[in-house]
């Protein structure tokens, strides 16, 4: 299969005042058709990694290589066209007034004529299945239907490649899934290749591949069942705990005392706001 | 509750007004301003009295809403109404103390300042309540176009004026968040003096403020890694569509200017 991307020795600092490298001269490749998850803790560098593919950030040193063109700021916008992203905040990446405009917002960019705008805008968002919602404000949908609407976004400038950068990090459960279902099968049938960041261990597995971020460096590769076998090390990896129980853990670690048993976010509040009631 | 403030004002309906071009109602109201100040006497404001209510009535909104409109400017008015009446003299002298005096001319006077006020009023309210806020923005980046030429930018003040007011919705949201957070931390909204209320404003502003900066920032990578690179060479997906019915408009308006020419004195 055809390499889609390549990274080649990528290094890559904030500011030179940093002592330690964001990225630190890391190596890998991605395949067309492939779905890759990137998990690492925060801070780890693996959001600061997917935006070096699309050029927001240009590594200090190193080569990207994206559908056959070597990144520079010649192909820069040529590039962009091939990698579409959804970031971590739904609000913050609507930028229109309706989902249609919103959706419609990339395709202005291009420059593309306004009839074959609006085949796009229909097509991309029946196929994020919002088509209901086409009229609405972004006030009005629910997270996991904004990042849908930004799903759409991306799919109506057909690219080669989805970027997730933790996009389903601040949605709920329910919202979680809406999104991963639908990537999948925008996947599927465009044959687009994934990357995600995430977090999210359902995410992860959904991967045909993982790859394990730390301090700027590229530690560990594997399928997720290869990775998964790691077990109790997942958390050291960088995927998540549910939130009541990191919580819980941080909690005992200020030395209070936690109940043993599983929480729900919703046990875990009651709890919380009764601490400190004296009946 | 803080919704309505800005937001509450365009009512959704489907009359003649509604559907009129934004670029025709903007254009309408900003010339009726315009105009109102050939009228002079009573007939020239009673034909602009009759043409404002012909037009609320075709927009098929309640009158109430109108006056709701004026109750937050009346104390304005009326202090600019006083003002007239104090310190305008000419015709019949109806009291007089020092500089002061009621005239007939002052209080005539008075009276169409008044008038004034309202019909402006009435025809920006109207503008509003009819007209999607992202209409009205369309309509003034077309009007701003010949601004181009002087090399304004004309797109990008568009396209912030309407991220501006997409994020209304949100930074109010927002701002109901951090209030909750800042009660259940103890702090008292709208109790006390008023410098306690001003200090108790201050963990608002802050966070919205900080939050809003980042805020900024992430949407201004997300617009980049969606190909934005400034106004030019965009194409346009909504679309303003001048029909008859707008030229009747502007034809309307040319006929109203007429005829206050002709009433005025």
């Amino acid at each position: 299969m055809d390499k889609i991307i390549t990274l080649k020795n990528i290094s890559y600092q904030y500011h030179t005042t940093d002592d330690k490298p964001a990225l630190n001269n890391i190596s890998l490749s991605i395949e067309a058709g492939e779905w890759v998850a990137i998990i690492g803790h925060n801070g780890s560098g693996k959001s600061t990694l997917a935006k070096t593919i699309n050029g927001l950030i240009a590594p200090n040193q190193g080569e990207v290589t994206v559908g056959g063109l070597i990144l520079s700021e010649q192909n820069i916008w040529e590039i962009r066209k091939l990698v579409g992203m959804v970031f971590q905040n739904p609000d913050n990446q609507f930028v229109g007034s309706t989902v249609q405009d919103d959706v419609a917002f990339g395709l202005e960019n291009q420059g593309i004529p306004r009839e074959e705008m609006i085949e796009r805008v229909i097509d991309a968002i029946e196929r994020v299945k919002m088509t209901e919602f086409i009229e609405k404000e972004p006030a009005r949908l629910s997270g996991g239907q904004k990042q849908r609407a930004a799903i759409a976004g991306v799919v109506a400038l057909r690219p080669a490649i989805i970027i997730l950068d933790e996009a389903t990090s601040m949605l709920d459960p329910q919202g979680r899934q809406e999104v991963l279902s639908t990537v999948k099968a925008i996947k599927e049938k465009a044959n687009l290749t994934v990357i995600s960041i995430t977090h999210d261990i359902d995410e992860a597995a959904n991967a045909n591949r993982i790859m394990v971020i730390k301090d700027g460096e590229l530690i560990q590769e594997g399928t997720p069942e290869e990775i998964f076998m790691s077990g109790e090390k997942l958390i050291e990896m960088g995927l998540d705990l549910p939130f009541p129980e990191k919580l819980k853990l941080s909690l005992k670690e200020r030395g209070i005392d936690v109940p043993a048993n599983y929480l729900t976010e919703e046990g875990m509040v009651d709890w919380l706001w009764t601490l400190f009631s004296t009946k | 509750m803080m919704e309505k403030l800005i937001f509450g004002r365009y009512i959704p309906g489907d009359s003649l007004i509604h559907k009129l071009d934004p670029r025709a109602k903007l254009m309408g109201s900003m010339f009726f301003i315009g105009i109102i100040f050939l009228a002079n006497n009573w007939q020239s404001y009673a034909l602009l009295f009759l043409f404002t209510m012909a037009v609320i009535f075709l927009s098929k909104i309640k009158l109430s809403f109108f006056i709701n409109g004026v109750k937050p400017l009346i104390w304005l008015i009326l202090f600019t109404v006083i003002l007239q009446v104090l310190f305008t003299g000419g015709g019949t002298i109806y009291f007089s103390w020092g500089p002061i005096t009621v005239s007939q001319e002052g209080i005539l006077n008075g009276v169409y300042i008044f008038c004034r006020f309202v019909l402006i009023i009435f025809m920006s309210t109207l503008l509003t309540l009819t007209t999607m806020p992202l209409s009205l923005t369309d309509a003034i980046e077309f009007l701003l176009r010949p601004l181009l030429a002087v090399k304004v930018p004309v797109y990008e003040i568009a396209l912030m004026l309407s991220i501006a007011l997409r994020f209304v919705p949100t930074l109010m949201d927002e701002t109901e968040k951090i209030m909750n957070a800042q009660r259940a931390r103890g702090v008292d909204f709208g109790e006390g003096n008023i410098f306690q209320q001003m200090k108790a404003i201050v963990p608002l502003l802050i966070p919205l403020f900080v939050s809003s900066f980042n805020r900024a920032e992430e949407l201004a990578t997300a617009m980049e890694a969606r190909g934005y690179q400034g106004g030019e060479g965009r194409s346009k997906y909504r679309l303003l569509r001048w029909e008859t019915r707008d030229t009747v408009v502007i034809i309307a308006y040319a006929l109203l200017t007429i005829g206050l020419i002709f009433l005025r004195k």
